[in-house]
């Protein structure tokens, strides 16, 4: 393999790596679920995007033929990562999960949780 | 249901993409491939075009265009902003709900609004109120509630909304 | 070098992975377990890909795109129970 072809998929490889590694620690060491909620679906996303590109480089090289298939996974990710996300974030608001004290704007939980417009705006109507 | 008039193409879209995607299954451009994608790209949707809601049509293509390339970059964004903020102390975050009002009317401009949230820097977009005039958001590290809701509706609300006309 | 850089990969991958089991096994509510184990199956995609690198062979792809399809459908359906299945509203 040519030396710059492989320098090249070796960074993308490397670089998706780290950000899967920085998705692990957030979800680790973050205090509560919907700060937890962050690392994990932005991380990923970059970092299995890297890894699909590496490998895309590399399977297109040693077959001699564009190799695109990989785009695939990554445009299924890129579109269900939000919904996982929303959905976990729903389940915690539904059994009203308490985030850690220092949150700003506890008020709107149970109003979340309600599917109810803001407490503030009600007052107003 | 009402019968509507045969057509050749009932959807025209997603013909597309089940042609490109059975090629991107396959991996390959061959012949019998190509004719097999056309024959089932073609056929599905005369089978399922009857289940389809309406939904908005794109009116604006190339604000569209340039709004995917604005989210992909934002993506990127904020995997470097995500990543600093995990890394970095964790005393200093201040986490954050946010109600943030909404002018879109479509389902589909909501969905694809609380899905580019969810992918931009430091919010995910936790709930939606029954009415579908309130996105409520969670922010990693809130500094400004209302410059947030500024961002959010300037930023992507706008396009959007420009995009579906409505 | 590639090798070398599919080695630290996989050791990154690993790390990663007990990291998501410390959360699975020990996280504290419902939803952290159902985040952990998302996330789980995300590395387990890139390690199964990382696999198909190191062993040449194109047919790891397909079992990545099941996982990463098997991995969104399992994760909706906990998630759909865990709101559905408390029964006193």
């Amino acid at each position: 393999m040519i030396f710059f072809v492989e320098a090249i998929a070796s960074a993308i490889l490397i670089f998706g790596g780290v950000f899967l590694l920085i998705g692990s620690i957030g979800l680790t060491r973050l205090p509560d679920v919907y700060m937890r909620l962050h690392a994990p679906t932005k991380a990923t996303t970059l970092g299995i995007a890297g890894v699909l590109i590496a490998s895309c480089i590399i399977q297109s090289y040693r077959q001699e033929s564009l190799s695109i298939s990989e785009w695939l996974i990554t445009l299924f990710l890129i579109i269900t990562a939000p919904i996982t996300a929303n959905m976990i974030a729903k389940a915690a608001l539904h059994h009203e999960i308490a985030p850690i004290h220092r949150t700003q704007g506890q008020e709107l939980i149970v109003t979340a949780k309600d599917r109810t417009p803001p407490p503030s705006e009600a007052k107003e109507d | 249901m009402k019968p509507t008039k045969f057509r050749f193409f009932p959807m025209p879209f997603h013909t597309f993409l089940l042609f490109t995607i059975w090629l991107l299954l396959n991996n390959s451009l061959s012949a019998g491939h190509l004719l097999l994608a056309t024959v089932l790209s073609i056929i599905i949707p005369w089978g399922v075009s009857s289940m389809t809601t309406e939904r908005p049509r794109i009116q604006k293509p190339t604000l569209a265009i340039s709004y995917v390339f604005l989210v992909l970059k934002d993506i990127i964004s904020a995997n470097f902003s995500v990543a600093l903020l995990v890394l970095g102390p964790l005393k200093k975050l201040q986490p954050g709900f946010v109600a943030v009002p909404l002018d879109i009317k479509s389902e589909l401009g909501i969905t694809l609004l609380a899905s580019t949230v969810s992918l931009t820097p430091g919010t995910v977009s936790a709930e939606i109120s029954e009415d579908q005039k309130w996105l409520y958001i969670h922010a990693l590290h809130l500094e400004n509630s209302e410059e947030l809701i500024q961002e959010v509706k300037s930023r992507y609300e706008a396009p959007l909304k420009e995009i579906f006309g409505c | 070098m590639l090798d070398i850089a599919i080695q630290i990969v996989g050791l990154i991958l690993c790390v990663s992975l007990i990291l998501n089991l410390y959360r699975l096994l020990v996280g504290p509510k419902l939803p952290d377990r159902i985040l952990a184990l998302d996330t789980m199956f995300i590395n387990g995609i890139a390690l199964i890909l990382l696999y198909g690198i190191a062993l040449e062979n194109a047919i790891y792809f397909e079992a990545a795109l099941l996982i990463a399809m098997l991995g969104f459908v399992s994760t909706s359906a906990l998630c759909k129970y865990f709101l559905r299945g408390d029964i006193i509203e």
